[in-house]
C-alpha cells in the first residue's frame, strides 16, 4: 500500500532540557554524549528588542524554527508554517486567570496580546518578514502529531515547502495541575513534498487507533516525554537521529495514529 | 499563485448566534433587518459597553453522558449542533465513510477558558475546585475533541487556534485533507463564547466600543463583542450535487504587527488573490463580500480601502457585525453561514450600525439591505498576529 503522504525532511530544529539544538540532541540520542546544562533557548531569528521581551512560548518555537529553517536553506519569508502546541503560553494563561479572578481592570495588554494561540506564528512571520500562510493549531495530547499531519499535508497539496514547529512550556499553578506539563520542549522540521537533497523521506499513512506511548528505555529521553505533549516527537526524533530506515507510530488524534516509515537516502 | 481547486460541496450548514438558534433565525433578523446587541450583562463586573450574547446557554447543561465536557462553550456547540438536523447530518456522514473518515477541523480563539476563569475565581486552597477538575476542558482542544467525542468520530482532529481567522481557515484544512484523500467529509466550524478574557482583554487594548459596533462609519468607536457557534459539513461534489460550493480559500499573513493590520492591507489583499485564484474567478464575478468589518477604526480602513480599489460597483459588501458584534473565533463560520444565507435567500445584508459612511468606502457597499442575485460570494476574516483569511462561495450547480 503506498503512503497518504511522502515529505522528505529538509531541516530539523530542537530544544530541550540539556539538549539546545539538534545536533547536541542528537548526539545524546545516539549514545555519543549526555544531556548537558540546560540553556535558555537562542531565538536567533527574533530582533535584539522583541528577544529580551518575548514570552517564553515565543522563544521556545522561534528557537527551534530558526534552526530548522537554517539547516534547509529556504528562506523564511517563503515558508507557510505550522505552529502546534497542546496547551499554547500556560504561563501567560495563569496570570490572566489570576488577574481576572482578582483585578480583571488591570489585565495588561501586553500579555492579552501575547495569550493568543498564534503569538508565536504572529512574531515568526514578522521577525523572517513571512507573507504565506501561518497556522496555529492544537490537538491535545496529540498536538504534535496533529500538526505534523497538518503540515505535511500542506506541503503536499499544495507543493511547497512548509515549516512545522512543536512546543509546550511548563504550566504554572492550578492550570499546570491540569495539563501536567512540567517540562519545555519544543521541535521543528521543515518538511519538502521533493527530495531535493534531503537524505530522509516520511511516508506518512494514518491508521485508526492509539498504540500507546512505547518506552525507549533511555531514562533523559523518556522524561523528555513524560514531561511535555510535544515532546511525543521524541522518538521520531531519535530514529531521525539514528539515520536507519525505521517504523512508529504517532498519536494524531484519540483513536488515530500516523504510521511513519522512515527512509534513509544510501 | 495556486491552481484552481476542485469545488466541494456543503452539505450542511448552521449556525448560532446573538441572532438567534439556527439559519431560519438568522435569516428572519437579517432581513428585518434586527440586530442581537444587548448592554453587557456578562462577568461579575460588568464593563460598560454592548454584547452579542446567546440566550439561555447558562440554562441548558450538556446530557448527563457528555457531563465531563459540560461548560458555556461547549453547552453553545451542542445547541448549535442540534439546529437545522446538523446533527442529523453528521451521524449520516459518520454512517456513510466511517468514524476514521470523517474529519473534525473546529477554530476558536478561547475554547473553554471561561471554565478556567471560574475555576480560579473560586479555588479550593489554591488549586481547580473538584467539579471543575476536569483537564479536558483546561486546553484550547476542548471544543473539537468535545465535538469528536460527541459523535464518535475517530478521523484527523485539529483545532485551529489563529484568533478572528479561526474559523475560516478551516475550510482550508478540510479541502487540502479532502483532495489528498486522507477522508471523505470533514465537519469545519468554530465556536467562541463571551468570557472575561476577552472582554477585558480586548478592553485593555482600548478596542471595545462603549456603543454598538458600527462597522465603516465615519464616527466608528471599537467592536462589541459576541459569541456565536456554526458547523458545516464539507464533502466532494459528486455526493451531494444540489448543495452550496466552497470554490476557493486563501490564507497569508502580514508580517507587520501583533494586534495592527499592515497599513496596506498587504496580507488581506495576498489573502483575497489567492482565494480569487483557487476559486479561478476574476473581482468582477464577485457577486457580494461579508466583510471583517469589525468597527475598529484601523481594521475597517484598510479593508474599505482594499475593496474600494479591487472591485467593481456591481460587487455588493456588508459587515454583519452590527447584527452579531464580533464573534472572534467563530466570525468566520459564522459569516460565512451568513453568505450562504444571503446567496440562498438573494439578499444582501444590511451594514447595520453605520450612519455616516467613511469616506475610504466605495460604492460596494450595501448599507441598508438589497435584493440581489447571488452566485459566488467571499467571505473575509482577519485575526491577530496579521493573520488573514478569505472565503469563496457560490451557489449550487454553478461550477457542476
Amino acid at each position: 500500500m503506498s503512503a497518504a503522504l511522502s515529505v522528505w525532511v529538509s531541516g530539523i530544529g530542537l530544544w530541550a532540557p540539556g539538549a539546545a539544538d539538534w545536533h547536541a540532541f542528537s548526539e545524546i540520542a545516539t549514545g555519543a554524549a549526555t544531556p548537558g546544562a540546560t540553556e535558555r533557548p537562542l531565538a536567533e531569528v527574533l530582533p535584539p528588542n522583541e528577544r529580551r521581551r518575548a514570552p517564553e512560548s515565543v522563544l521556545l518555537a522561534a528557537a527551534a524554527a530558526g534552526q530548522a529553517v537554517r539547516m534547509s536553506g529556504r528562506d523564511a519569508a517563503t515558508l507557510p508554517c505550522v505552529f502546534a502546541s497542546a496547551h499554547g503560553d500556560q504561563v501567560i494563561t495563569d496570570y490572566m486567570c489570576e488577574t481576572l479572578a482578582s483585578h480583571p481592570r488591570e489585565l495588561s495588554p501586553t500579555k492579552f496580546h501575547n495569550s493568543v494561540h498564534n503569538a508565536p506564528a504572529g512574531y515568526w512571520t514578522i521577525a523572517t518578514h513571512c507573507r504565506a500562510s501561518s497556522s496555529a493549531v492544537s490537538g491535545g495530547e496529540e498536538a504534535f502529531g496533529a500538526g505534523l499531519l497538518e503540515a505535511a499535508t500542506l506541503a503536499v497539496a499544495d507543493d511547497r515547502d512548509v515549516l512545522l514547529a512543536s512546543y509546550d512550556i511548563a504550566g504554572t499553578g492550578p492550570l499546570g495541575d491540569m495539563t501536567s506539563t512540567t517540562g519545555p520542549f519544543a521541535v521543528a522540521l521543515v518538511l519538502s513534498p521533493r527530495a531535493d537533497g534531503a537524505a530522509v523521506r516520511l511516508d506518512i499513512t494514518p491508521e485508526r487507533g492509539n498504540s500507546g506511548i512505547e518506552a525507549l528505555g533511555d531514562a533523559w529521553l523518556d522524561g523528555l516525554v513524560a514531561t511535555n505533549p510535544s515532546a511525543r516527537a521524541v522518538p521520531l526524533m531519535r530514529a531521525l537521529a539514528l539515520a536507519r530506515p525505521a517504523a512508529l507510530r504517532v498519536p494524531a488524534a484519540r483513536g488515530l495514529d500516523l504510521h511513519i516509515d522512515i527512509g534513509v537516502a544510501a | 499563485m495556486p491552481h484552481p481547486m476542485t469545488p466541494l460541496a456543503i452539505r450542511a450548514y448552521t449556525t448560532t448566534s446573538a441572532l438567534g438558534r439556527g439559519l431560519q433565525a438568522h435569516a428572519d433578523a437579517l432581513s428585518a433587518p434586527r440586530g442581537g446587541l444587548a448592554p453587557n450583562d456578562f462577568s461579575v463586573a460588568p464593563l460598560d459597553c454592548w454584547i452579542g450574547r446567546v440566550a439561555g446557554v447558562e440554562d441548558e447543561p450538556l446530557p448527563p453522558e457528555l457531563a465531563e465536557w459540560d461548560c458555556r462553550n461547549n453547552r453553545l456547540a451542542w445547541i448549535a449542533l442540534r439546529q437545522d438536523g446538523f446533527a442529523e447530518a453528521m451521524r449520516a456522514a459518520r454512517e456513510r465513510y466511517g468514524a476514521s473518515r470523517v474529519a473534525v477541523l473546529l477554530g476558536t480563539s478561547t475554547a473553554s477558558i471561561g471554565a478556567t476563569e471560574e475555576g480560579y475565581r473560586r479555588l479550593d486552597h489554591g488549586r481547580m475546585p473538584a467539579d471543575l477538575h476536569r483537564p479536558v476542558l483546561h486546553t484550547p482542544h476542548s471544543l473539537a475533541s468535545f465535538v469528536a467525542a460527541a459523535f464518535a468520530l475517530e478521523g484527523p482532529c485539529l483545532t485551529v487556534a489563529t484568533a478572528c481567522s479561526s474559523s475560516a481557515k478551516v475550510f482550508a484544512n478540510a479541502e487540502r485533507m479532502i483532495r489528498l484523500g486522507l477522508v471523505d467529509a470533514a465537519i469545519v466550524g468554530g465556536t467562541d463564547t463571551l468570557c472575561d478574557s476577552v472582554l477585558f482583554g480586548f478592553n485593555s487594548l482600548e478596542l471595545v466600543s462603549p456603543e454598538p459596533c458600527r462597522p465603516f462609519d465615519a464616527a466608528r468607536s471599537g467592536i462589541s463583542i459576541g459569541e456565536a457557534a456554526g458547523f458545516a459539513i464539507l464533502e466532494r461534489v459528486e455526493a451531494a450535487m444540489d448543495a452550496p460550493l466552497l470554490i476557493g480559500y486563501g490564507e497569508a499573513s502580514d508580517a507587520h504587527h501583533m494586534s495592527t493590520p499592515h497599513p496596506e492591507g498587504l496580507g488581506a489583499e495576498l489573502a483575497l488573490n489567492d482565494a480569487l485564484a483557487r476559486a479561478g474567478i476574476a473581482p468582477d464575478d464577485v457577486d457580494y463580500i461579508n466583510l471583517h468589518g469589525t468597527a475598529s477604526q484601523k481594521n475597517d480602513e484598510v479593508e474599505a480601502a482594499l475593496v474600494a480599489r479591487t472591485f467593481p460597483a456591481s460587487t455588493r459588501a456588508s459587515s454583519t457585525k452590527g447584527f452579531t458584534g464580533h464573534t472572534l473565533g467563530a466570525a468566520g463560520i459564522l459569516e460565512a453561514a451568513i453568505t450562504l444565507l444571503s446567496m440562498r435567500d438573494g439578499r444582501v445584508p444590511a451594514n447595520l450600525g453605520a450612519e455616516t459612511p467613511d469616506p475610504l468606502c466605495g460604492p460596494q457597499m450595501a448599507w441598508r439591505p438589497e435584493a440581489a442575485d447571488i452566485r459566488i460570494a467571499l467571505s473575509n476574516s482577519f485575526g491577530f498576529g496579521g493573520n488573514n483569511a478569505c472565503l469563496a462561495f457560490a451557489r449550487a450547480g454553478r461550477h457542476a
